[in-house]
């Protein structure tokens, strides 16, 4: 239960084309993530999926049905919204019993549901609060409360945590987590944040201007993306792009090393030298912001403990092993 | 939000209230046109001929359309003068902190929710009347003769008594429009040293001018239909001292039956309506987009 | 607002506030004392403004007139009758114009509104040939409809501008969990609107109240509302002053009320949105 196959889904608003042609195969169980800059069209995916939005043409299906022109509530989805769009005139209670009443399940059936779920979501004593009395993160969870209580085939979540602080995103991070252990149901997860998608996904999409520039495991991808474009998205801090002499010498358009695969050395050690223009210290680590004529600017990573003087000169020896080279399109040349 | 299952369930949902009004914009105003090429007396029905141009030949040549067209704008000019200029400074009064505040607010917006033929009839008789009434008595005690406001200055003193009606409104819109105003704005200006006189000039009354804008058009939709308060305290007269546009209208029409006549005038009121409507519509439009 | 005013300025602007009010109040407040006056009282000179007997016998009187009360009636039919009426029309509208809007969305709201602007007396004798010839003239029915279509395009604005400040992704969560057409509307639009609801019903309800073109010209005693009752007391020249103002006082005391309590929203109302 949960597998869900796009077959060449186009979306277009007037002479526009959000969704260009996706195809796209999502298997049972699976934690999906779709990621991207905003308005690279992951969010209209997702409602496309969802059934809010019609597609322009091609066809989605769901177990193998075919729900293309399916109204949202035949589709056996459950959706997660960023304003989490509780119904604020109802109770928590009543919020979560909204889609069992609205599918004709009897009282006694729904109490049951709906304890049953404030009960995994730590929600027992909010159940008669109206969601405006209520944080952030509880909001969130009554959303949740909402998506599972109709054990939907698939969970739909449009960025849930982008609403909610730093510390509280973490954790929900892990709830969800948890969640789709328990569930074992299929997950499709929107986010343009990289973080989420690599600490979340089985799978990650990665979206721009409505094309799926590469789909595989978090690993995968940031071991061996597909282009420059995901090269540069997954991986925090981004990935340094070199171009030019440099890149040439190495017989690319563009060369990229991420900032955790070059040693910072001595300038004399090194045929990399650059001037550091600024020094962030996170504890564990300290970020070196590099800056010469022909290497442009860089982030090179360095021990927490090192010391680095504004204005002096490093030396940096990329792992040879770990240099990505991509052609002039942007596309990844074999090693 | 948009599937084609939701568009064509909201192309049903708004159907009806579309279709009730365009049978009520067109099919009324259809006959009107038609009528006004009618010689059509609503006492002898079924002796309709046609009649050409000429009802509007009438209409617009007889005496009374000049002064009824006078009468309009003056009635019109003479209230937005007033409400507008009377608003802007109750607005700011009413803005400024004082004790029941609140209070000395719902007095002043009172007289809005007042029906047009109570506060006709109040103003004619117990405040305007030649004798008994208040300004007679006021007259009188300081020395004047009292004057017979609806005999001799029958327009002025409608034109006051729609103004009052109309005050309130300006004033609490203006007022709703001045606290909405960024108050750093205001201590900006007066960092940059601006006096309060160069404050509301420079600050508030820029900022009031959309305001200004919907309150003189909405009323000028409102006072070009002033019917009520005519017909309860001069019935237009003496005369045609105080007949308006629409109250001619309404004589030709109802009280000498002259269906085709009234309907030249009704025509011919609906482009004049249709003038100012064109502006409004392109106020509140702009609106529409912030 | 952090300045500190200084008191005299306080008592100043007090002074200046309430003695404006006073005046503008006034005729209202001068209705109100004569309703409790005699007839005699009420037209003597120099005039008594609180120093006189007080009594409720232009009440009684207005009430025992059999008739008041009727008008009174036709009053509330007519215009809770035209709200109700409005409202059931209106709010698919508005919702569709609010979360499933067109290219033509805009063109449509303001074509709405140019339909108010159309003066009464262009359509009047149209209006009224058809009334007589429906048998509509004074009859509850026929005014009710009539009330509905003047007010329909402001009962639609403003139920337009309260929607779309509903976030359109609850109505979408009512959607994936179910809900069919009507129970989204009926179930969470509705309860989530009602404070939209409410002032768009306020409004119109005054509107309603004080019309008086239609009243007037469409009515004689049947279904005729309180405009019209107030209204025959101006053809005989009489010393009736009491009576009037008992009666005045009664027909504007509800709606003055309601007005009142519902000045916030009236602004957003009486100018489609473009002041808030």
């Amino acid at each position: 239960m949960g597998s869900i196959n796009l077959r060449q889904v186009r979306k277009s608003f007037g002479a526009v084309d959000v969704i260009p042609g996706v195809d796209l195969d999502i298997n049972e169980g699976e934690f999906v993530v779709f990621v991207g800059p905003s308005g690279c069209g992951k969010s209209t995916l997702l409602r496309l999926i969802a059934g809010l939005e019609d597609v322009t043409s091609g066809s989605i299906s769901i177990d193998g049905r075919d729900v293309t022109h399916a109204p949202p509530a035949r589709r056996g989805l459950a959706m997660v919204f960023q304003s989490y769009a509780l119904y604020p005139h109802m109770s928590v209670r009543k919020n979560i019993a909204f889609p069992l009443k609205m599918a004709g399940m009897d009282e006694a059936s729904i109490e049951k549901k709906v304890s049953d779920a404030a009960r995994a979501l730590n929600l027992g004593d909010y159940l008669d609060r109206k969601p405006g009395q209520l944080s952030g993160g509880q909001r969130q969870r009554v959303a949740i409360g909402r998506a599972i209580v109709r054990q939907p085939t698939a969970f739909l979540f449009d960025e849930p945590l982008s609403n909610l602080d730093a510390a509280l995103r973490v954790n929900m991070r892990l709830e969800i987590g948890e969640l789709h252990r328990e569930l074992g149901a299929t997950m499709i997860y929107v986010t343009h944040d990289q973080v989420e998608a690599m600490t979340m996904a089985d799978k990650i999409v990665v979206l721009q201007k409505g094309r799926i520039e590469q789909v595989g495991a978090p690993m995968d991808l940031y071991r061996a993306p597909a282009n420059r474009f995901v090269a540069g998205f997954i991986g925090s801090p981004k990935m340094n792009f070199i171009e030019g002499h440099e890149a040439a010498r190495l017989g690319a358009h563009a060369v990229g090393v991420r900032p955790e695969h070059m040693a910072v050395v001595a300038p004399q050690n090194s045929d990399w030298r650059a001037r550091v223009t600024a020094v962030e210290r996170l504890g564990a680590d300290t970020f070196l912001h590099l800056r010469s004529d022909s290497l442009g600017a860089m982030t090179a990573r360095a021990g927490g403990d090192e010391s680095f003087e504004l204005g002096s000169e490093v030396g940096l020896r990329p792992d040879p092993a770990r240099l990505h080279r991509f052609g002039p399109s942007g596309e990844t040349l074999a090693a | 939000m948009a599937t084609t299952h939701t568009r064509t369930a909201a192309r049903w949902m708004a159907a009806p209230s579309i279709l009730l009004l365009f049978m009520w914009m067109i099919v009324p105003l259809g006959m009107t046109v038609y009528f006004s090429f009618l010689h059509y007396n609503l006492l002898s029905p079924g002796e309709e001929s046609w009649a050409g141009l000429m009802n509007y030949e009438f209409f617009v040549t007889d005496p009374a359309f000049k002064d009824a067209v006078f009468n309009t704008l003056y009635l019109v000019l003479g209230v937005l003068l007033i409400t507008t200029v009377g608003g802007t400074l109750l607005a700011l009064l009413l803005d400024q902190p004082f004790w029941g505040q609140g209070v000395a607010r719902l007095m002043v917006i009172a007289p809005f929710f007042v029906m047009p033929t109570v506060s006709a009839l109040v103003w004619k008789n117990m405040l305007m009347h030649p004798v008994n009434g208040l300004f007679a008595w006021i007259a009188r005690t300081l020395g004047f003769q009292p004057v017979d406001w609806l005999g001799a200055y029958p327009l002025t003193s409608i034109t006051i008594i729609v103004a009052w009606q109309w005050l309130p409104f300006a004033t609490l819109i203006l007022l709703t429009a001045l606290q909405s105003l960024d108050q750093e704005q205001k201590e900006a200006a007066e960092m940059d040293g601006a006096g309060a006189f160069s404050i509301f000039r420079h600050i508030t009354l820029p900022h009031l001018s959309r305001a200004l804008t919907v309150v003189v058009l909405i009323e000028t939709i409102f006072l070009l239909n002033v019917f009520a308060e005519i017909l309860v305290t001069t019935n237009g007269g003496p005369g045609t001292a105080s007949t308006n546009l629409g109250f001619l209208i309404y004589m030709q029409g109802l009280l000498q039956f002259d269906a085709g006549g009234a309907s030249a005038g009704g025509v011919i009121a609906v482009i004049l309506a249709n003038v100012v409507a064109f502006f409004l519509i392109r106020a509140i439009g702009k609106n529409l987009e912030a | 607002m952090a300045r500190a005013t200084t008191t005299r300025r306080k008592a100043l602007m007090t002074a200046l506030g309430w003695g404006v009010a006073f005046v503008i109040f006034f005729p209202i407040l001068w209705t109100f004392l004569t309703s409790f006056k005699t007839e005699a009282e009420a037209v003597t000179t120099p005039p008594k403004f609180l120093f006189f007997d007080w009594t409720l016998a232009n009440y009684h009187e207005v009430n025992s007139r059999s008739n008041y009360m009727r008008f009174a009636m036709n009053s509330v039919i007519i215009a809770f009758g035209s709200t109700l009426l409005g409202l059931l029309v209106a709010i698919p509208a508005a919702w569709a114009m609010a979360f499933s809007p067109t290219k033509r969305t805009k063109d449509l709201l303001m074509w709405m509104l140019s339909t108010k602007m159309m003066p009464a007396v262009g359509v009047l004798i149209p209006i009224y040939i058809l009334f007589r010839d429906f048998r509509l003239l004074d009859t509850h029915f026929g005014m009710v409809l009539v009330m509905t279509l003047i007010n329909l395009p402001i009962i639609v604005w403003m139920l337009y501008t309260y929607f779309k400040e509903i976030p359109a992704p609850i109505l979408e969560a009512a959607r994936m969990d179910g809900a069919t057409l009507r129970q989204e509307i009926v179930d969470v639009l509705a309860p989530m609107a009602v404070p939209g609801i409410a002032s768009t019903v306020l409004l119109n309800v005054i509107l309603a109240w004080n019309e008086a073109f239609w009243t007037l010209n469409l009515t004689t005693t049947k279904a005729a509302p309180l405009t019209a009752f107030i209204a025959s007391y101006s053809s005989p020249e009489g010393l009736f002053w009491a009576k009037l103002s008992a009666a005045s006082t009664m027909a504007i005391a509800p709606i003055v009320l309601l007005g009142w309590f519902s000045q916030k929203q009236l602004v957003r109302g009486l100018t489609f949105g473009a002041v808030k």
